[in-house]
């Protein structure tokens, strides 16, 4: 409750917390999972849980990148780009997360060329100011960020730039959904949906969810208000016994998406037989591979990668956190072997991972208020 | 990951169609308008920009919104080294110009 006051419009978030427990029947226990990472990392950080009762409880979802991404795609990554005169570039949330050999940056310390990057558009520029290397771009992301990837492919193809390829690991948010409500030992009330990803895939992505799969689906912004608002629209529809699609973040997303980034993705990609994500196991449909018509710049129909598969750490449990079968205390490593510091598992290293954003903030006051006790 | 980072069309690149100048509380870096070609923003519009690409298209308020919403996220700062990270040693360096919306967030 400690940060309501410095919220914007702190009497409607007040009453925002009055109308879901208005809302909420109390001898029902809702759970309700936030899609997105960025939701994920609002949540913990805002201490909205705080502001919930004890029957609405809220489930983080698969949607953080970094998190999902299996530990061999980091290994086949950095393996091509250890031959000589590569350039491995990649965005800074990718720096830190562990490979079997060692994180791209332990790889920089080593002598690789490793590059941070910070736009896609931006490796290609290594790219063609280093016409005697080979620039690797290691892209990551769901829709939010496959758009940019495609015009960077796109811009490649138009100049003829032969020394620059996409290591292409984007993911698609909704067979990840399906395969979270297919899973047996999890049950669900209804989706806070993403807010960036539906500003390109628009709300109808989210129709069968509403009408197959019988849970309401609301698409939200990342303010506290815009949080609170969006689980009151799913508690009403619960109550009114509806299932739809709603869009409470309209002031960025339009229904219908954005026709021009969509565009882009078609031009460029299309869609993986099966792609493994870390937790989740192997999903069919669920990423995205360079078409063969831009086959020169897909790092993978251009070299020979060796297809490493690792499988996670035993003792980290992950996947379970993953898929919200557990919370993020609740694994045996967390806060021991597996801290933001000296990460173990993905979901410990970005911010919108469910358990660093745990850690820095429900993990470090809980702490606190140990170490005072004791004291 | 998602940050989304708003910013102001300053100049748009006669050169390039797709490309314009953008001040994100008085820093410039030039961003990609490709993702936009179906809305066409015209100088003086606002836009979140994520990686480098112009996303939506949004109102000033919500821009200012944005910023403060990223400032008590506690990510203003990675946004901030986001946007000048852009371009890698571009010759546009950072400008700083008062009075913008939204230079009151950020420290």
């Amino acid at each position: 409750m400690k940060f309501v006051d410095e919220f914007r419009a702190p009497e409607l978030i007040t009453k925002a917390g009055e109308e879901i427990r208005r809302l909420a029947d109390r001898n029902r226990h809702y759970r309700i999972m936030e899609v997105c990472g960025g939701h994920t990392h609002a949540i913990y950080r805002f201490g909205l849980k705080d502001l919930l009762p004890d029957n609405v409880e809220l489930i983080h979802g698969p949607g953080c990148p970094v998190c999902v991404l299996p530990m061999g795609r980091i290994d086949d990554g950095l393996s091509l780009a250890a031959q000589p005169d590569f350039i491995f570039a990649a965005f800074g949330d990718m720096m830190r997360v562990p490979g079997t050999h060692g994180s791209p940056l332990e790889y920089k310390a080593r002598g690789m060329d490793v590059r941070i990057v910070y736009s896609p558009a931006d490796a290609l520029k290594l790219a063609r100011n280093h016409p005697e290397k080979h620039v690797i771009f290691f892209a990551i992301g769901f829709e939010t960020t496959a758009p940019s990837t495609a015009l960077t492919l796109v811009r490649a193809k138009a100049e003829g730039l032969s020394n620059f390829s996409v290591f292409c690991n984007h993911v698609t948010i909704i067979p990840a959904i399906r395969a979270i409500l297919d899973s047996p030992d999890m049950r669900l009330d209804g989706f806070v949906g993403p807010g960036h990803v539906s500003t390109v895939i628009g709300c109808r992505p989210y129709d069968w969810i509403a009408k197959d799969a019988g849970k309401p689906v609301v698409v939200s912004g990342f303010e506290p208000l815009d949080i609170l608002q969006s689980i009151v629209m799913l508690l009403r529809q619960l109550r009114n016994g509806e299932t739809k699609v709603e869009n409470q973040y309209k002031r960025v997303v339009p229904w219908e998406g954005n026709s021009a980034a969509l565009r882009a993705m078609a031009e460029t990609f299309e869609l993986r037989p099966y792609f493994e994500w870390r937790g989740l196991g192997f999903i069919s449909q669920s990423a995205l591979k360079i078409r063969s018509s831009y086959a020169q710049w897909d790092s993978e129909q251009r070299f020979s990668v060796p297809g490493i598969r690792v499988t996670d750490p035993k003792a980290a449990q992950c996947g379970e956190v993953l898929k919200g079968v557990l919370k993020p205390a609740q694994c045996k490593l967390f806060g021991r072997e597996c801290t933001p510091e000296q990460p173990v598992g993905a979901l410990m290293v970005s911010s919108e991972g469910s358990c660093a954003a745990y850690y820095n903030y429900e993990h470090s006051k809980t702490v606190r208020i140990a170490g005072a006790a004791s004291n | 990951m998602c940050l989304a980072i708003p910013g102001k069309i300053v100049e748009l690149d006669s050169q390039h169609s797709q490309m314009a100048l953008v001040d994100v509380v008085g820093v410039r870096r030039k961003v990609d308008l490709g993702l936009l070609q179906d809305q066409a923003p015209v100088l003086g519009d606002w836009v979140l920009i994520h990686v480098g690409f112009a996303m939506s298209k949004i109102s000033e308020a919500d821009a200012i919104d944005q910023m403060r919403m990223l400032t008590m996220l506690g990510e203003a700062q990675a946004a901030m080294e986001e946007v000048r990270g852009y371009g890698l040693g571009d010759e546009e360096r950072e400008q700083r110009t008062s009075g913008q919306p939204g230079q009151r967030f950020i420290q």
